[in-house]
């Protein structure tokens, strides 16, 4: 059903007073403009209605209370994630350089290791570079790519 | 600036030096405010806890950037709201299949007078349908929404939190309530008539 069909043009006045009535917000000249509209169209009436109805059940209604021990333990918790955090801090730092160092070893060692074949040594080298770039990629598209995504907020 | 938004500033200055003891006050002062505004975004416990958490977490690491000028909760909802929004794009179609939805609401009214059982077994339907529906929304919508029903925020506070124009607060809980109202008829469910407040 378009909104277009169910209301007078310049309608978007009388929905926000709809709002405003439900959630008595309204002033005095809103209510008057609301009840003139209400009297020239009872379409309106009747969609006021149902948004009477549905408000009386969503005043009933509040958000499910956790267990009081929630409380008892969420800086807790918190304080946790702030350790955690210095923690992955460290761990990705030295990951980073002891895989490094690791790879340029392993590198080295096996352009010095001549008792294997030539073709043998340079085809694991292209496979680690293969590996190293791929990794990078990856790593780079996740960290920068994504956050220029001009499409990251669009809703599927 | 009011007593609490002077203890806020006082807190998030001392926090500003390292002092995570005067952070530890910020989140008890704000962690019920935090919770609830993940619980109305995402509709369920654990995911609320943990992104509510998470917030703090990450709030704490970006102090520095905290203008202790102006109130603490509005700053952090942006994180909360930011961290909900990718959480329910991740999760949304996985957990609307896991029937749960809905049930992140109770009724304020159980209990006060006595209900036969079909109404008893009525109201907890129309609280799922009701508290399913809205998690179906938009997320801007949902989040306009919930401000303004569960956390009974007024348009001017709704609009300076979300950084829009009040017009906008009353178009989006336009846009909430109408399909709302059309899902509930589509449902069959009619509030106050079949189960609902007015029924009572």
């Amino acid at each position: 059903m378009s909104e277009r069909n169910v209301h007078p043009p310049g309608d978007e006045r009388v929905r926000h007073l709809m709002m405003a009535e439900l959630d008595r917000e309204i002033s005095g000249k809103g209510r008057r403009e609301l009840e003139s509209a209400l009297e020239e169209n009872p379409g309106l009436r009747d969609e006021l209605a149902s948004y009477q109805r549905l408000k009386e059940v969503t005043d009933t209604m509040a958000p499910l209370k956790p267990p009081e021990e929630t409380w008892d333990s969420y800086w807790e918790h918190v304080y946790r994630r702030l350790e955690r955090g210095i923690g992955w801090v460290l761990v990705s730092l030295g990951t980073i350089i002891v895989g490094t160092w690791a790879l340029w070893a392993a590198v080295s060692e096996l352009i010095r290791d001549t008792t294997m074949p030539a073709y043998i040594r340079w085809s694991m080298l292209a496979l680690i570079a293969g590996f190293v770039i791929l990794f990078v990629s990856v790593v780079r598209e996740r960290l920068f790519m994504q956050k220029k995504d001009p499409y990251k907020d669009v809703v599927r | 600036m009011n007593s609490s938004e002077a203890t806020d500033r006082m807190l998030v200055l001392r926090a500003q030096r390292g002092e995570r003891a005067a952070f530890g006050e910020l989140v008890t002062r704000y962690m019920q405010r935090a919770y609830f505004t993940a619980l109305g975004l995402v509709g369920n416990h654990d995911d609320a806890l943990d992104l509510s958490q998470e917030a703090f977490a990450r709030a704490f690491r970006a102090r520095a950037r905290i203008d202790p000028e102006r109130p603490f909760f509005p700053w952090l909802y942006q994180i909360i709201r930011r961290l909900c929004f990718n959480h329910t794009r991740d999760q949304r179609l996985h957990r609307l299949k896991l029937e749960k939805a809905g049930s992140w609401l109770t009724d304020t009214t159980m209990g006060r007078r006595p209900l036969s059982p079909d109404q008893a077994v009525m109201r907890s339907e129309l609280r799922e349908q009701v508290g399913a529906a809205i998690e179906r929304l938009p997320e801007r919508e949902r989040e306009t929404l919930v401000l303004r029903e569960f956390e009974e925020l007024r348009y001017r506070e709704i609009a300076e939190l979300l950084g829009i124009p009040i017009g906008t607060v009353m178009s989006r809980l336009y846009r909430a309530r109408r399909s709302l109202a059309r899902e509930m008829e589509a449902t069959g469910t009619r509030p106050g008539r079949g189960g609902g407040a007015g029924d009572e």
